[in-house]
C-alpha cells in the first residue's frame, strides 16, 4: 500500500547546479551572496532557458514555490524567488530572477512547470510583474480594474495609519479612535485618477469568458447546446465564497475557470506590517481548520533565520514532541473533516459529516485546555511552544449553566489514541468505503495523471493520490519525524476515490505516530517547552528562509526575508489550498457538472488559504 | 451484491441512533437531571451522538480559555488600596498586539507632568480584538489577563465594543475564581497575592527596617 520516499541526500543544491549552469550560461548565473541568502541568481534575459535546464538536465521536477519580493530603497528592483525540489525528496534548489520595479517584466516559466500559472498571476496582481507568454495573466485576487499593485512597498491601503507596527498612536497618548472612522463607507477604496465607479464596465466577466474560450456569444447564441455556468461563488458545495466558470457541452465540463479572492484581506501586506511575533495568530486564520499546523510552519520558517544568529537555542525534545502531538491531531481533524464534507458533496447531506466530527470535538476539547482556543490556537512560538500541556483538562464553572468536566489529560490522549479514534476510523471506513454511492460516484472520476500532478505542483494528498509518495516529513525532515516510524500513504489512480483512500490511510498513519509520541511525552516530562527569549518584539537576523511543512492540505511554506529589523520586509505564504486549484481544470475536463463538486470536495480546500 | 457497501452503512448509522437512546435508558430517563450525566456524555466514553443544548447547558470553559482580556485592579475590599489598577500603562500590551486593538493614555502627575505608573485611560476595541492572549501573556504585572465571559452580543456595536478602564476593569478575585491554577502559580513567582511594585516596596521596607536594627545593635 505504501512506500518510503528515500531521504535527503547531502551535497548542496546551489554547488551543483551553479557547476554545471555556469559552464553553459557563463555570467548570466551566479551565486546570491547577500548575506544570510542563498541560491542563485539568474539574468532575467535567460530565465526560461536556465529554468528548463534546471528542470531537465539537473532534475528538479517540482517547482514548490515561486514568488515576488520589492526591494524598494535596496536596488530598487523586483525579484521572483523560485524555490524548486526533486520529486524524490532533498533539498530544495532557490533560484532568482530580478527586474527594474517600473518597468517589471520577466519571462513565463508555465511553459517548463505548469503549476507556477496561478503563482505568477499572483505576483502579477499584487506585485506588478508582467509575464512575458503567460497564457491568462489577469489578476487573480483582486479585481480586475483595481488600482496599484498591493504588496509593493510604496503602495498604501486608503485608510493607511503607519508603515510598521506598533502604531505610535496607541501610546502613551492612546486616545481612542474607531478604525470604522478612519475608513468611512465609500471611502474605503482607491481609484485610479478620472476614473469613476458609475461609469466603470468590468473587463474581468467578459475576460474570463474569453478565457475559456466558449466559442459563443453568451448573449446572443444560448441556442446552442453549448452553455458558461457560473457555479457559485454562494454555493454551499464550494467550501465557502469560491466560483468556477464554467464551459458546458450538454452537461459535460469542456473548460473551467476558479475564480477567487473573495476572502482577500491581504494577509501577506498585514503580515509585512507586522512584527514577527504577531504574525503568529494571523497563520491561525489561514486554513482555520489547521491551526496549530500553520503555526508549526510559521515557527519553523522563523527558527531557521533565528537559527543565523548568535544567540539562538533550539527548541527542547519535549518542545517538538508536543509540536508532532498537535500537528498529527490536527491532520486527523482535517481528514475526518474533508471526508465528511466529500459527503456532503455528494449528496449525503450532514449525516456523515457529523459522525466525522464527532471524534473532531474530542480533540478540540484537549486543544481548547492546552492553548486556550479551539480553533484559533496561537500555541508555538520561536523556540518552542506557548506552554506545556496542563495536568488536567477541567472546566471552571463561571457562567449560568456551566457544566464541570474534569479529566486527567495523559489518559484522555492515551484513551483517544488508543481506543476512540482508531474505533472512529474505523467505523468511518466500514461506513464508506465500500459503499456504492461512494464508489459510484467517485471510482475514474477527476483523475489527475502522476506527471500532470507533479508538473501542476500538487501537493499533499491531492499528489499522493496520484502515485507519487511525496510527503515533506519525509523528503526534507523536519521536527522529530526521522525519529519517528511511518509510512507515506500513496495511492496510485489519481481519481476522486484514492484521494479519499490516502486520507484514510494518512489518518492511520497518524494514529501510529500518535502512538510513539505518548510514551516520548511521558518521557521527557519535566522538560521545558520554551527556550526562546520571552521578550515581546524579537529582532530576527537579516536573511531569507523558506520554512515549510507538510500540512493536512499538502505543503504549507513560508517564505519570510528579514532584514534584522522587528518587522519582515517579505511574508509569503505558499498556501496549498490555492496552488492545488491549478490542477482543477485539467480534473474536471470531460465530466459532469455534479461531478465538479466532488473533485473540488476532494482536493480539499479552505478559502482562508486560498485567498489569504 | 449490489447495495451491500450501502447496507453496511446504513448498520453505522442505526448503530449511532440506537447508542444515543441507549443513553436515555442507562442514566434512567434523567439524563437532564443526573449530576453525572453531563460530564460523561460529552467525554470519550460517550456512545451515541450528543450536543451541547445551549444555552440549557454550557460546557464550563478551561483555565486558559481565552475571550477579551480585562484589567485587574486590586479587590474593592483590599485594606490599602481598594480598587487599585495593577496596571502601571507601561505600554507593552499596546505594542504587542497584534491588530493593534489596546488604546492606552498614560497617567501623569498633575504637577510635574512626569509620568507616573497607572493608567488614565484604557481602551479595547472588541470588536478588533482576535483573542489572541498575547497581552495577558507579556505584561509583566501580571495586570491584564484574559477573560472567560463569551456572551457579549449587543444591539448597538458602535457605542457599546469599545470598552473603557471601568468597563474593563474586574477585582483580582474574579481572576482567581476563573483561573485558579494559574493565579497561584504567578503569585507564587511575584512571591505574593499583592501586586509586584507593592511587594517590592514592602520588601524594600522590610530591608531598611532590618538595617536599621541591625545599625542599632551595633
Ligand atoms: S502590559 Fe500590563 S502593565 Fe503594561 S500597560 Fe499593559 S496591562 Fe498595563
Ligand atoms: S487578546 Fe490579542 S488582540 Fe486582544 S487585546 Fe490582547 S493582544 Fe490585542
Amino acid at each position: 500500500m505504501s512506500e518510503q520516499a528515500p531521504v535527503a541526500e547531502t551535497i548542496s543544491p546551489t554547488e551543483e547546479a551553479l557547476e554545471l549552469l555556469q559552464k553553459r550560461f557563463k555570467k548570466t548565473v551566479r551565486r546570491d551572496d547577500r548575506e544570510g541568502y542563498g541560491g542563485i541568481v539568474v539574468d532575467a534575459s535567460r530565465l526560461e532557458k536556465v529554468a528548463a535546464a534546471i528542470h531537465d538536465d539537473l532534475g528538479y521536477d517540482y517547482l514548490s514555490s515561486a514568488t515576488a519580493v520589492d526591494y524598494l530603497g535596496q536596488g530598487d528592483h523586483v525579484e521572483m524567488v523560485y524555490h524548486a525540489y526533486r520529486i524524490a525528496g532533498g533539498p530544495a534548489l532557490v533560484f532568482k530572477a530580478q527586474t527594474p520595479r517600473d518597468e517589471a517584466v520577466l519571462p513565463t516559466l508555465t511553459g517548463v512547470w505548469p503549476g507556477v500559472d496561478f503563482q505568477e498571476r499572483e505576483a502579477w496582481d499584487l506585485m506588478g510583474i508582467r509575464f512575458d507568454g503567460h497564457p491568462n495573466l489577469k489578476r487573480i485576487l483582486m479585481w480586475e480594474g483595481f488600482h496599484g499593485h498591493p504588496l509593493r512597498k510604496d503602495w498604501h491601503e486608503p485608510f493607511f495609519e503607519e508603515e510598521l507596527k506598533p502604531f505610535g498612536s496607541r501610546w502613551p497618548d492612546g486616545h481612542v479612535q474607531r478604525s470604522e472612522e478612519h475608513n468611512p463607507y465609500g471611502k474605503n477604496v482607491q481609484y485610479p485618477a478620472e476614473w469613476s465607479p458609475e461609469a466603470y464596465e468590468s473587463p474581468a466577466e467578459p475576460a474570463i469568458y474569453d478565457n475559456i474560450n466558449l466559442g459563443v456569444d453568451v448573449r446572443t447564441d444560448l441556442a446552442t447546446d453549448r452553455v458558461i455556468v457560473s457555479l457559485g461563488p454562494q454555493h454551499p458545495s464550494t467550501h465557502g465564497v469560491f466560483r468556477m466558470v464554467v464551459r458546458l457541452d450538454g452537461e459535460t465540463i469542456e473548460g473551467l475557470e476558479p475564480v477567487m479572492g473573495y476572502l482577500h484581506r491581504n494577509h501577506e501586506k498585514i503580515g509585512e506590517r507586522n512584527t514577527f511575533i504577531q504574525n503568529m495568530p494571523y497563520t491561525d486564520r489561514l486554513d482555520y481548520i489547521c491551526s496549530l499546523s500553520n503555526n508549526l510552519g510559521y515557527a519553523i520558517s522563523i527558527e531557521q533565520l533565528m537559527a543565523l544568529g548568535a544567540r539562538y537555542e533550539p527548541p527542547t525534545y519535549r518542545a517538538e514532541v508536543i509540536r508532532v502531538l498537535m500537528a498529527e491531531l490536527t491532520r486527523i481533524v482535517n481528514h475526518v473533516w474533508a471526508i465528511g464534507f466529500l459527503l456532503n458533496d455528494l449528496g449525503a447531506f450532514f449525516t456523515p459529516m457529523m459522525y466525522a466530527v464527532i471524534e473532531r470535538e474530542l480533540i478540540l476539547d484537549f486543544f481548547e485546555a492546552t492553548t486556550g482556543s479551539r480553533m484559533m490556537c496561537n500555541y508555538m512560538r520561536f523556540g518552542g511552544v506557548a506552554a506545556d500541556i496542563p495536568a488536567r483538562i477541567r472546566g471552571v464553572a463561571n457562567l449560568i449553566n456551566d457544566r464541570v468536566r474534569d479529566m486527567n489529560t495523559m489518559d484522555y490522549l492515551h484513551s483517544l489514541i488508543h481506543e476512540r479514534l482508531p474505533r472512529a476510523i474505523d467505523q468511518l471506513d466500514e461506513y464508506l468505503t465500500t459503499s456504492e454511492i461512494m464508489t459510484n460516484r467517485c471510482m475514474g472520476v477527476g483523475v489527475l495523471t502522476r506527471d500532470d500532478a507533479i508538473a501542476y505542483s500538487a501537493a499533499g494528498p491531492v499528489l499522493r493520490a496520484s502515485g507519487v509518495p511525496y510527503d515533506v516529513r519525509r523528503a526534507e525532515p523536519y521536527s522529530i519525524y526521522p525519529d519517528l516510524d511511518f509510512d507515506v500513504a500513496v495511492r496510485y489512480h489519481g481519481d476522486v476515490y484514492d484521494r479519499y483512500l490516502v486520507r484514510l490511510d494518512e489518518l492511520r498513519q497518524s494514529i501510529r505516530i500518535l502512538k510513539q509520541v505518548l510514551p516520548l511525552l511521558n518521557d521527557t516530562d519535566g522538560q521545558p517547552v520554551f527556550t526562546g527569549r520571552g521578550v515581546y518584539s524579537p529582532r530576527v537576523p537579516a536573511g531569507e528562509s523558506y520554512g515549510r511543512v507538510e500540512n493536512p492540505k499538502g505543503e504549507l511554506g513560508f517564505y519570510v526575508v528579514s532584514e534584522g529589523k522587528q518587522n519582515p520586509r517579505r511574508y509569503h505564504v505558499r498556501a496549498p489550498s490555492f496552488i492545488n486549484l491549478t490542477a482543477l481544470e485539467q480534473m474536471c475536463k470531460g465530466h459532469k457538472v455534479a461531478d465538479v463538486v466532488a473533485i473540488l470536495g476532494s482536493i480539499d480546500i479552505v478559502l482562508g488559504e486560498t485567498d489569504r | 451484491m449490489y447495495g451491500l457497501g450501502i447496507w453496511r452503512g446504513l448498520q453505522v448509522t442505526l448503530t449511532h441512533f440506537v447508542n444515543t437512546y441507549l443513553d436515555d435508558i442507562k442514566w434512567g430517563f434523567r439524563r437532564h437531571i443526573h449530576p453525572d450525566a453531563f460530564a460523561e456524555r460529552q467525554s470519550l466514553a460517550a456512545r451515541g451522538v450528543f450536543t451541547v443544548e445551549y444555552p440549557d447547558e454550557k460546557l464550563a470553559v478551561p483555565e486558559r480559555f481565552r475571550f477579551i482580556p480585562f484589567l485587574v485592579v486590586e479587590n474593592y475590599d483590599h485594606p490599602d488600596r481598594p480598587g487599585y489598577d495593577w496596571c502601571t500603562s507601561c505600554g507593552i500590551c499596546a505594542k504587542v498586539c497584534p491588530p493593534q486593538c489596546i488604546w492606552i493614555v498614560r497617567g501623569k502627575h498633575p504637577d510635574t507632568g512626569r509620568p507616573k505608573p497607572e493608567p488614565e485611560a484604557f481602551f479595547i476595541d472588541i470588536d478588533i480584538c482576535m483573542n489572541c492572549g498575547y497581552c495577558a501573556e507579556f505584561c509583566p504585572f501580571d495586570a491584564i489577563k484574559m477573560d472567560h465571559d463569551y456572551e457579549l452580543a449587543s444591539y448597538d456595536r458602535t457605542s457599546a465594543h469599545i470598552y473603557d478602564k471601568q468597563k474593563l476593569s474586574k477585582e483580582l478575585r474574579y481572576w482567581q475564581s476563573i483561573a485558579p491554577t494559574y493565579a497561584e502559580q504567578e503569585a507564587d513567582a511575584r512571591g505574593g497575592w499583592e501586586h509586584k511594585d507593592v511587594l517590592k516596596q514592602r520588601d524594600k521596607a522590610a530591608k531598611a527596617a532590618q538595617a536599621e536594627v541591625t545599625d542599632k545593635t551595633d
